[in-house]
């Protein structure tokens, strides 16, 4: 097997300007063929600027990978105003790319927004920027302070018919806003708890019970690219069901952590953690890695040739999510992991539905006392039986008891931790004494097939 | 026990008018609120509820749901260490341990001087650049335990106070839609379709 990156050399389409300093200046934006796309847009009608984001495939990049031009269409069609809201709450752990979009080119969301509003006939578009981020929230007011002065934001922007507000707005510190209803509740100005569904997409009744299309950040700084270039040029790269390129953050035990734009489904986990980043650090060996955020089951060395993409790492068991690669070396105490991964989710809980509220605060707190030397032989079987609670079976994809996916994304982790690493578990129960399977509603939770032997 | 200052109504008012409905404004009035006072103060969120026309409960019922929002006062240097599982693995844990002794005091304390706030928090999207820390929300990235040391250093000797503004203030650029490039906001019941949204097939588009 080959340490060396073999995924070809593609466009930074998103990421190129950030080799300037000044990438966030109108000044630099407009020199690097920036609002090239917007003006190209407006001399298009709305549903061929719709039907190139279709034909271009752009899969959202916020987690659910659900295709963009898609939920744009799935406005109902006589109800106006219609909202564009950006969801740039970005706090998935282990996810760091749309932080860096927002800081460094603000400019391109601002264009994608405004190309996204004047295809699907938004009348005000809102950007929602996670609180905590103070940079990106003064690099997009600055930017917008620009495209205003400059024309190419709010009333008859460049001179067409073609009128949107641009109104930047951020959050106080709520994971949970990520959830795209939580977040329109947060922008309506309450607490942001998510919403029943169905309708299950905003595009139908969001913001005010208007239609409302939520995208991601990453997803919004592709359209300039597309529209600038054109549909077939974007689909020339990445893999059938996963075109253009994407950002992934690969943190934790790698020589070189680093935010990576590479070709969509096509370049593999080995290529990131071991070409792009440089391997494992020092002389360590891979224990595990997270491949999609916190919420993500958790991935192992019979996992790195698969490639990043969606389809590929959902039937291998889990989940592509949000771009956030977290690798642990064989240092990493496995229930240490699993019990800090438990802990945001209790701690980022809502609290309105209870398998949620009540689950991942006890599933902390049995975690806790293992570490703290308490842990008692049933501390498995516990930990298990409290994962069926949250989500039956413990399946995957998750099975919901809860209005979200939190509760439910607390628990696949945490059960693929303990059936790989049972013996580190173990070792936590006062040994000896703790079940070697464990049989919840008839079913009998045994380690995954090809885990090494002894485990 | 403050409410908005003259400028700070008329900003608040400003904010209001950008969205559809005017508990939309909420969440950045408060941050107004705790911008001005460097918390929330009681007479500041009854002031937000009169601008906004709902109760004070209901201003409260959003605020108590962020934790961004400090409804008690904070130190004038809010010092967050991420813990979550990235920089948990390249010490984040040791940092905020550190920082524990240095400032002998608990996360979620304040020192006696009132200088520093240390919380031990969720991922801050700066994950590839772990260990990290933020003051007032500004960004420590890879800080070594005699960074953070030099960093508490230069903050009580005020030699930050250029590139860090004290607890409250965010963004200090602030968005502002000129009068007269404001498209407006889009209010449910008083919008049609937009006008750039004619049909395709629309007459004048089809070839003579």
């Amino acid at each position: 097997m080959s340490d060396q990156a073999t995924a070809r050399t593609v466009p930074q389409m998103i990421t190129g300007r950030f080799q300037y300093d000044d990438a966030h200046t109108i000044e630099r934006y407009e020199a690097t063929e920036g609002y090239a796309a917007l003006r190209k847009a407006l001399q298009m009608h709305p549903e061929d600027v719709h039907a190139e984001i279709k034909e271009a495939s752009l899969l959202g990049r916020g987690g659910a990978g659900f295709p963009a031009g898609v939920k744009w269409g799935f406005c109902p069609p006589g109800v106006w105003p219609r909202y564009f809201v950006v969801n740039g709450d970005e706090s998935e752990p282990g996810t760091y790319k749309d932080r860096l979009l927002m800081e460094r080119d603000p400019h391109q969301l601002i264009e994608g927004v405004l190309i996204g509003a004047y295809a699907t006939g938004c009348a005000q578009a809102f950007l929602y920027v996670r609180g905590e981020m103070a940079l990106a929230q003064e690099r997009i007011a600055a930017a917008l302070n620009e495209a205003y002065a400059a024309g190419l934001v709010g009333k008859d922007i460049l001179g067409s018919s073609f009128s949107c507000d641009i109104v930047l707005h951020w959050g106080a510190g709520a994971y949970i806003v990520g959830e795209e209803t939580a977040l329109i509740e947060s922008l309506e100005g309450n607490r942001g708890m998510p919403r029943l569904k169905p309708p299950y997409f905003p595009a139908a009744k969001g913001l005010y019970m208007q239609p409302t299309i939520v995208n991601n950040v990453e997803t919004m700084a592709n359209v300039p690219w597309i529209i600038r270039n054109g549909a077939e040029a974007y689909t020339a790269y990445g893999a059938e069901s996963s075109r253009g390129t994407r950002m992934f953050a690969v943190s934790g035990h790698v020589k070189k952590p680093g935010v990576h734009e590479v070709e969509f489904g096509t370049t593999t986990f080995r290529d990131l953690i071991y070409g792009h980043c440089g391997g494992i650090r020092g002389n360590h060996t891979l224990k595990a890695f997270i491949p999609g955020g916190a919420s993500a089951p958790w991935f192992y060395e019979e996992h790195l040739d698969l490639p990043l993409e969606a389809g590929a790492v959902g039937a291998a068991g889990s989940m592509l999510g949000s771009g956030a690669i977290v690798v642990m070396d064989e240092t990493t105490d496995a229930v240490k992991a699993a019990w800090r991964v438990v802990r945001f989710f209790a701690r980022e809980s809502c609290g309105k539905c209870t398998p949620c509220r009540e689950g991942t605060s006890w599933l902390e707190k049995v975690l806790r006392r293992m570490l703290d030397g308490q842990g008692r032989p049933e501390d498995i079987a516990l930990l298990l039986d409290l994962c069926d609670n949250i989500s039956p079976s413990i399946a995957w994809p998750p099975k919901q008891t809860t209005i979200c996916p939190l509760g439910p994304s607390a628990v696949s982790p945490i059960a693929s931790a303990i059936m790989r690493f049972k013996p580190e578990f173990q070792a936590y129960c006062g040994g000896g004494d703790v079940p070697t399977s464990v049989t919840i509603n008839g079913k009998a939770y045994l380690p995954p097939e090809g885990a090494p032997a002894g485990v | 026990m403050p409410r908005f200052t003259a400028e700070n109504t008329i900003l608040a008012k400003e904010i209001i008018g950008r969205y559809p409905h005017p508990k939309s404004a909420l969440i950045p009035l408060l941050h107004l609120a705790q911008e001005q006072d460097g918390h929330l103060a009681e007479d500041a969120m009854v002031h937000i509820a009169e601008l906004i026309d709902h109760t004070p409960a209901e201003v409260i019922g959003t605020a108590s749901f962020y934790e961004m929002f400090k409804r008690e006062p904070v130190g004038d240097y809010l010092v967050n260490v991420c813990t979550n599982i990235a920089c948990m693995l390249m010490g984040g844990e040791e940092l905020l341990h550190h920082l524990e002794d240095r400032l002998d005091i608990r996360p979620g304390s304040t020192t006696a001087d009132g200088m520093f706030t240390l919380e031990d928090v969720e991922c801050i999207a700066a994950c590839t650049e772990a260990p990290c820390l933020t003051v007032n929300y500004r960004y420590f990235h890879k800080i070594s335990t005699d960074e953070a040391d030099q960093l508490l250093e230069d903050l009580r000797a005020g030699r930050r106070a250029h590139e860090i503004p004290k607890h409250g203030t965010l963004a200090r650029v602030r968005q502002s839609i000129p009068a007269d490039r404001r498209a407006g906001a889009a209010v449910p019941g008083e919008c049609g379709q937009p006008v750039w949204m004619t049909p395709k097939d629309d007459p004048e588009d089809a070839p003579a």
